[in-house]
């Protein structure tokens, strides 16, 4: 088996909100290795989208350990994590999350901005991205301008664009047709299998999930089994 | 940092024309509170400025001793023989030393815009009034004759009272009086004031001696020989001021209480604008709750976050500064008004809208948007990103 590329170990998570506290994970331990593409399936309220955050060093465990891409997450600081995400994640969102006020180029560069590179190359490598994705024909239209497809083709441009280890996608698909969908399903899988990202995908949709090398699913906080590659 | 900085400032400001209802709630209130405080503010600078000018360095006021003002001084004739022989006193070319003995006195005029009679300086000046005062120049009629009950009137003075034109005849005291000139004088006190001859102002108050005398020195470096003489003198219990200082302490009384209470409403004005100010910031910091919460997500710092929001800020804050600061310049730089000065009589003087005070208006400004920007740029920098997405 290759190596982790994620690692948890009896996390616990707890949210607290006055004097009532719900415990969303419980006990989880889980291994991901390194270029595979996982799909995290499950009813509303079973902790994945937690559990995305966590790998995705957007929140950190009440107890536990969490090692991703080598680094203890559950040990960094806010200016810590930042500085990690920036540098070994790339997120997907289900609504895209692009600045309605950026070209899709400008929304590809964003990443580039907390890395030295020079204007002119973060350009160069914003459009290698949206080359890549095969949306390059949009980089001067605004988000607003664009279909759910383009604007989450846009999306995983900018995931992709600083080139990090791990893609983390909620829901990619949530908001998109059935075949606007598959085209940026088809894209994810291009990246796992061609380029060699890990990617954790939580999603709703069995058909989605098919395209995952595996697919977990959760309920109450706890992972129930590990599904065979597809 | 600078890049990200950059980035979520250029975001920030192009997100502006969607929130511009609530920003122009910033620049509006910061706006008011500056045009207020600088308004204010320009009537004591204004005042102090019409004060401080009616000086010089080589010209000098004779008081009795002990007394804080002309109204309350008074100089015999004896004492004016011994003062004009003082060394350091300038002479004319017949030998005579440049003073001139004054007498103040406070007659009722009329104000235009109320009708009701206020206050007025008139002063008894001596012959030699034009060389002791060469700023003092006639703009329209001729200058009175002594001996004769004509009076000339200070451009202020006659902008702000009525029946101060040339030829107009003044009953002041139960005496008529002609209007015979009006006069400039380089924008200092006695503008606001009535001149006359000395001593026919006297007679019709029936009083013979003087309120004070005010010389013109050879030099400002003569100053010290000059009051050493007099007020060694055992005949004499005169005063010796410079006249820039004797007018400087008139205007510092009613300059400082302006002051105050310009500050004063300011202050509160700028409360309220700062509450407007944080509010404001507070919905930005809420409508753009997804966008902030991505950018922490992609990796961008807490940091560039919270400088961003107080950049905005501040920007709204200097545009509403520099909006206030010019309705001050606008309106009311230049404005005549008139007040009672140190002696209860009316200073007519001009609002005057300096560049210090324009620069006091930016910085209140900036001090207020800096303010009502912090704690929401500091709820921006410490939004939980995963609940922010979640939420958004």
């Amino acid at each position: 088996m290759s190596e982790a590329i994620v690692s948890l170990r009896n996390i616990d998570k707890r949210y607290v909100r006055g004097k009532q506290s719900v415990d969303v994970l419980q006990g989880l331990n889980l291994d991901i290795p390194k270029g595979d593409f996982v799909a995290l399936m499950g009813p509303s309220g079973s902790g994945k989208t937690t559990l995305l955050n966590l790998i995705g060093g957007l929140d950190t465990p009440t107890a536990g350990e969490i090692t991703v891409a080598g680094q203890r997450l559950d040990k960094l600081s806010s200016g810590g994590l930042s500085h990690w995400r920036a540098n070994h994640v790339g997120f997907v969102f289900q609504f895209y999350n692009l600045m309605p006020m950026l070209t899709a180029q400008r929304n590809v560069e964003l990443p580039l901005l907390l890395t030295k590179l020079s204007a002119d190359k973060r350009k160069a490598n914003a459009m290698a991205a949206l080359t890549l994705v095969g949306i390059a024909d949009r980089a001067r239209h605004k988000p607003n301008e664009l279909s759910g497809g383009q604007a989450q083709r846009v999306a995983i441009a900018r995931a992709l664009v600083a080139d990090p280890m791990l893609l983390v996608c909620d829901e990619p698909t949530g908001d998109l047709d059935r075949k606007s969908a598959d085209e940026v399903l088809h894209l994810l899988q291009i990246l796992n299998r061609q380029h060699g990202k890990s990617i954790v995908m939580v999603t709703h949709d069995p058909k989605a999930a098919e395209f995952a090398s595996r697919q977990l699913h959760m309920d109450k906080g706890s992972l129930l089994e590990a599904g065979a590659p597809a | 940092m600078l890049k990200q900085l950059i980035a979520v400032i250029s975001m920030s400001l192009q997100t502006l024309p969607q929130r511009l209802g609530a920003s122009s709630v910033i620049v509006i209130g910061i706006a008011g509170v500056v045009a207020v405080l600088v308004s204010v503010l320009a009537m004591g600078a204004g005042f102090k400025h019409t004060l401080a000018d009616s000086g010089r360095a080589d010209r000098v006021i004779i008081l009795r001793g002990g007394s804080d003002a002309e109204l309350s001084s008074s100089v015999t004739r004896t004492d004016i023989a011994t003062i004009s022989n003082a060394p350091g006193l300038a002479k004319d070319a017949d030998g005579k030393a440049l003073l001139s003995n004054e007498l103040v006195t406070v007659v009722n005029v009329p104000k235009f815009d109320t009708g009701t009679d206020a206050n007025v300086t008139m002063r008894g000046v001596g012959l030699k009034l034009t060389e002791v005062r060469p700023e003092l120049k006639i703009v329209s009629g001729r200058m009175f004759r002594p001996a004769v009950r004509e009076l000339i009137a200070g451009i202020g003075a006659a902008k702000q009272f009525r029946g101060l034109t040339v030829g107009s005849v003044l009953r002041l005291r139960s005496v008529d009086w002609t209007v015979t000139g009006i006069f400039s004088s380089n924008g200092d006190v006695h503008e606001s004031e009535l001149m006359a001859d000395v001593d026919t102002v006297g007679s019709s108050i029936e009083r013979t001696g003087y309120s004070s005398a005010v010389g013109l020195l050879s030099s400002a470096t003569a100053f010290t020989a000059f009051k050493d003489s007099l007020t060694s003198d055992p005949t004499l219990t005169v005063d010796v001021q410079r006249e820039q200082e004797y007018y400087a302490k008139q205007s510092e009384g009613l300059t400082k209480t302006i002051n105050i209470v310009g500050t004063t409403v300011a202050v509160i004005m700028a409360i309220g604008a700062m509450f407007g100010a944080l509010n404001t910031m507070y919905s930005a910091v809420a409508a753009r709750g997804l966008e902030i919460a991505t950018l922490r997500a992609i990796g961008f710092g807490a940091f560039p976050v919270l400088l961003g929001v107080m950049i905005e800020s501040l920007l709204l804050s200097l545009l509403g500064g520099a909006i206030g600061a010019s309705l001050a310049w606008l309106f009311f730089n230049g404005h005549t008004v008139s007040t009672l000065g140190a002696a209860f009589a009316q200073v007519v003087f001009q609002l005057t809208v300096t560049r210090s005070l324009l620069i006091t208006g930016i910085v209140w400004a900036c001090i207020i948007g800096l303010l009502g920007g912090f704690f929401p740029a500091l709820r921006a920098a410490r939004l939980p990103v995963a609940e922010a997405l979640r939420a958004g």
